[in-house]
Formats: structure tokens, C-alpha cells, sequence
């Protein structure tokens, strides 16, 4: 608490079900470099937590895995300011009572949105459990990693 | 209006999948069923075999809001096969670390899931256009429950700094001091949090609940104590099973339970303030009393102005552990194992958690047994269905429906630590 952390990024998914740790397998890499006034976050309860995380940084980035159909691997890229976040891959059902569209949505609502806020959908195939990643997803996740540096860059 | 089924295939605004089913017929109340349609999951069955340390990490993840309860059950049902008593300072992170679940828990239910139900807002989203302050409040207050959670139990999500016998890290004095401004906002927060419910309009509804809950005799049930109830039940939690049933029904994955040769039973927070008004601190009792509150809540949709002095408590014990706090010279105390059967009972932001476990020699756990609150309190969750339906046939089939999904989530039930999606079809004969 006593850090003063003016980016933050949070990697959302369940590290046992394959394809969808990828947003902790690229937190836990960011989070290996040591950034300073960078705050790696390795999932949250629910979704009002992610508006907590973003609060009063400068910028904020999160990555989740995505099952929309589309190409295994393919990266999705929003900038939540400015564009809305399509049902279609991040879709309003959730298994959590908050989900990311929710939580941008509320923020949104009560002004309480960074001055920066970019989200990430990687396209999963493998969710079974004890699974591993899938290599088109790892390969995805560390494209990610780069785009990730970028937008720090940019926040700063 | 002869005959008609209210169904809602997924509900809204609870923690999991339920459906609710209705049925009338001339008039009448034919069928309620508030079915859980999460598939069984198996804990107890893959906690067999493992090292009894590991019972806090791994029940921990059963539920993404309320793990602390999950850890504090497993905890003190490993201690008491131990025979180690975990007091002092490390008792009181514990407590600590409880109320920063409190806090989380209430505080998300009050404002984004049920403060919607009494605003006549859809969702919290909606409701945010309109009272913007109130939902910043909320997740203000919100996020210093968070806050206790991670430095406590050492990340955001799936606390892992829990063990048997303490805790493996515990925190300076300095660190801890850190809490104290922002906590003494979240208890005026809290308290304006009271206020505010109570202003919402509550439907009628009562019925001659029996109340289970723990009683301590010196403090506000959160760790530890007797299971209690309004109706003479007063036992050691080693007799929970003596006392209380698990039953099998067609339309729920998950077991009902009630009293032994008596009847079903509410747990939860309007169950621990009935059972321990006399344990608030005086700030909470005086905010009960403002908002109307006598020292009995029974009808349920007041739950969420009980979960809001509840909160009020949590906030006023957390100070008061942060003020007297001394760090400990060893984060625990060393838990070692023999055969044995231990029992473990905690109250969760929804009521009380049982554990049981028997361990052997080696500390392997051979069999585990949990009772979560939301199982327990199925069947009285049917019962307050069907008495509200049977007063309100003249409602609209909106309303209606909309009213019934209230009675649900008076219960904040966690049917799995997720949600969600609401799906609506009334079906008339």
C-alpha cells in the first residue's frame, strides 16, 4: 500500500483451465521485469475490483482470455475510452457478477475511468481443466507482452 | 388469474445458477422450487488424501467472495484435532482478516446487487446513472475490505496467507496503521450506509423463522463459538451433525438441511443480529435502533439494512484490532497432527460454514464434510416463496417475478462463488 503505482495491469483467468491462465501468464511476466509505478495484478473477486485497481493511475491495461469464435491466437485490442467493448467477445454473460464490459460500463457511468484504459481478448481454444496452454495462445500471450510494454510507454 | 408459472430459468444478481419455479393454481400455491443447477463440485472427495495443511488453500478456492470463510472453518477443524489453540494477536488478525471479508462481501451485495431491487433499477449500472455518489461510496467502501484482504491474506484474489496454526506472514504494526484513516471513513461511510437503507420501501413478509447462528460470550460471532438458535438450540459445534440434517431433493444440486425432528432454519446476518444484538458495539446498535430496527429483524427483505449495521461492525472491530495491535513474536503456532475428527464452524458474510475432517497420524485427510450457509438455507427460501406469492396473486406477473427474485437475493445466496445471466418465461395455464 505504501507504493505509489501509477499504471496498472490486471491479468484475468484461471491458471488451471488451459487456455484461459493467458492473462495471468503475461501478468506474471510483466511482473518479472519489476516496472517501476507499475502494479501487476494477478486476477480480482469480481469486477467492481477492477475499477478499484484503476483508480488514480494514469493508465490501466487488462487481459482476459476470449472465446468468440474467431482464429485460435487472434488478439483483440480496445482502447475503452474510445471505443465500446462488443458483446460478441466480451459478452455481458459472465460467470462473475461484475464482468469487464459491466465493470467499464459502471466506471463509465460514475466518471471513474482512467485517462487510459486499454483491454485485451486473446482467443482461447483449450478451457478443459489440468489443461495446458495451447502453443498458438503462448505464442499470442508473448505478442501481448510487447503491446503491453507499448501502452506502458504511452501511459507514461 | 386462475392458474399461471412463474419461471426464471438463471437467476439475476446472485452468486451462481439458480432457477426459481412457481406454480398457481386457482389461486392457490401449487409448487416453489429455488433450484441450484450448479453441478456438484466435488471438494470434499479430492480433499481426500491430502496433507491437512492444505485444507485452508484448497476450500479457499471453493468461493472467490467469501474464502476467508473457508479458510477459518478448515483452520479451527485441523487446531481442534491438533489441540492447538490459536489466541492473542494471531486470533485477532484472524479476526481482522474476517471483517475485511465482511466489508467486501456486504458491501457489494448491499449496493450493486440488492440496493437495485428496492431503487427499481434493472442492474447497478442503471441505478448509477441516477445516485453516481452512492455507487462511488460503495465501491470507496468497498475496496478497504479489499484492502484488509490483500495484506492480509496476501493477494487479491484466493487469500494464501492463511495456515493452520496462524498465518505464514504477519504484518508490522506500521503496515497495519495504514488502514486506520481510511477505516474510520468506511465506519461513516457505513453508518450513512444504514441510514440509507433503511429508507428503501420493504414488502411484508414474516414467518416463525428459527435462527441459527454462533454466540460467543464476550464478542460478535465471527471465528467462533456455540451454534445457537431462537428456539432452545444451544450445542458445541462437535454436535453440529447431531443436530442438523443434510437432505437430498430432485430439483437441487445442492443438499437442503434442517433441524433434527423439527424444521428447516434461517442463517445468516438477520440470524447472527437476533442471536447476538447484545454483542454489537454501541455504534452499531444505536445505527440499528435509528433505522427502526428492533432487537429482532424478521422480516427478510430488512436483511440488507442488517448486513449495513453488520458492516458498521466490521468497520468499528476492525479499528479497534488495528489500534491494540502488537505483532506477535512467531506467525503461528506449530499444528501437529493424530487421528482425530475435528469440527470447524465460522460465520461467512451469508451465515454459518460448517467443516468436519478426519485426519490420521500422518495428517492425511481420509474424509471431509462441508456445509455451506446457502444450502442450509434453501428450504427457508422456499417457504418465504411461497408465502409471498400466496399475498401477493394480485401483483402483476412483472412485478410479481421481479419480487420473487427479491426474496432470493434477501438471502445473498453464493451458489457458487459466480453469476450469472437472467433469462425470464411466466407460462399461463
Amino acid at each position: 500500500m505504501s507504493e505509489i503505482y501509477s499504471i496498472a495491469v490486471v491479468g484475468l483467468g484461471n491458471e488451471f483451465r488451459g487456455d484461459d491462465a493467458v492473462g495471468l501468464y503475461i501478468a506474471r511476466r510483466l511482473k518479472d521485469k519489476q516496472m517501476p509505478g507499475v502494479r501487476v495484478i494477478e486476477g480480482v473477486s469480481d469486477g467492481t475490483t477492477l475499477i478499484e485497481n484503476w483508480q488514480d493511475t494514469r493508465g490501466a491495461v487488462l487481459i482476459d482470455c476470449v472465446s468468440s469464435g474467431d482464429q485460435v491466437g487472434k488478439i483483440h485490442r480496445f482502447d475503452a475510452l474510445t471505443e465500446d467493448i462488443p458483446e460478441e467477445i466480451f459478452p455481458a454473460y459472465s460467470t462473475h457478477a461484475f464482468n469487464i464490459t459491466d465493470a467499464v460500463r459502471l466506471a463509465a457511468t460514475i466518471g471513474q475511468l482512467p485517462p487510459h484504459l486499454i483491454v485485451y481478448g486473446v482467443e482461447g481454444a483449450t478451457f478443459s481443466t489440468g489443461a495446458k496452454m495451447s502453443d498458438r495462445v503462448i505464442t499470442a500471450a508473448n505478442r501481448v507482452l510487447e503491446l503491453v510494454l507499448k501502452d506502458i510507454e504511452n501511459f507514461r | 388469474m386462475r392458474n399461471k408459472t412463474i419461471k426464471v430459468d438463471l437467476l439475476a444478481r446472485v452468486e451462481g445458477e439458480g432457477q426459481l419455479y412457481v406454480k398457481i393454481k386457482n389461486d392457490a400455491v401449487a409448487d416453489v422450487k429455488f433450484s441450484i443447477i450448479e453441478p456438484p463440485r466435488f471438494y470434499e472427495a479430492f480433499l481426500r488424501g491430502r496433507k491437512f495443511t492444505e485444507a485452508p488453500d484448497i476450500t479457499a478456492r471453493i468461493c472467490g467472495i467469501c474464502p476467508v470463510a473457508y479458510q477459518m472453518s478448515s483452520a479451527h477443524a485441523m487446531e481442534s484435532i491438533c489441540n492447538t489453540r490459536v489466541d492473542g494477536q494471531l486470533r485477532e488478525l484472524r479476526r481482522l482478516l474476517y471483517c475485511g471479508e465482511w466489508i467486501e462481501s456486504h458491501v457489494l451485495h448491499i449496493y450493486l446487487l440488492h440496493a437495485p431491487d428496492f431503487l427499481g433499477y434493472e442492474d447497478a449500472i442503471r441505478m448509477a446513472k441516477d445516485y453516481p455518489d452512492v455507487v462511488k461510496q460503495a465501491l470507496q467502501l468497498k475496496k478497504i475490505g479489499n484492502d484488509i484482504m490483500v495484506l492480509l491474506g496476501g493477494r487479491e484474489i484466493h487469500p494464501i496467507n492463511v495456515r493452520v496454526g496462524g498465518f505464514y506472514k504477519v504484518p508490522t504494526r506500521k503496515e497495519l496503521e495504514q488502514l486506520i484513516e481510511p477505516l474510520k471513513w468506511a465506519l461513516e461511510a457505513s453508518l450513512k450506509t444504514v441510514e440509507l437503507t433503511a429508507t428503501f420501501p420493504f414488502p411484508e413478509l414474516e414467518q416463525d423463522y428459527e435462527f441459527v447462528s454462533l454466540r460467543h460470550p464476550d464478542e460478535y460471532p465471527l471465528c467462533e463459538g456455540r451454534l445457537v438458535s431462537n428456539k432452545g438450540m444451544d450445542i458445541e459445534i462437535s454436535d453440529f451433525l447431531n443436530t442438523i440434517e443434510e437432505i437430498h431433493v430432485k430439483h437441487s444440486t445442492s443438499l437442503h438441511a434442517r433441524v433434527k425432528q423439527r424444521s428447516d432454519y434461517h442463517t445468516g446476518p438477520m440470524a447472527r443480529y437476533n442471536n447476538n444484538f447484545d454483542k454489537l458495539p454501541k455504534v452499531a446498535q444505536d445505527a440499528a435502533r435509528k433505522a427502526g430496527l428492533t432487537k429482532v429483524c424478521r422480516n427478510p427483505f430488512k436483511s440488507i439494512i442488517v448486513r449495513a449495521v453488520e458492516t458498521v461492525f466490521a468497520c468499528h472491530e476492525a479499528l479497534r484490532i488495528i489500534e491494540q495491535y502488537k505483532m506477535p513474536d512467531k506467525p503461528y503456532i506449530e499444528a501437529k497432527p493424530r487421528d482425530g475428527v475435528g469440527h470447524g464452524c465460522s460465520e461467512a458474510p451469508r451465515g454459518s460454514l460448517y467443516h468436519r475432517y478426519h485426519i490420521d497420524n500422518n495428517g492425511v485427510i481420509k474424509e471431509a464434510r462441508i456445509i455451506p450457509p446457502t444450502s442450509q438455507n434453501q428450504s427457508i427460501i422456499e417457504k418465504d416463496l411461497r408465502l409471498f406469492v400466496e399475498k401477493n396473486l394480485h401483483l402483476s406477473d412483472e412485478k410479481l417475478t421481479w419480487q420473487c427474485e427479491q426474496v432470493i437475493r434477501n438471502y445473498d445466496p453464493c451458489i457458487s462463488c459466480s453469476c450469472h445471466f437472467l433469462k425470464l418465461n411466466i407460462v399461463r395455464e
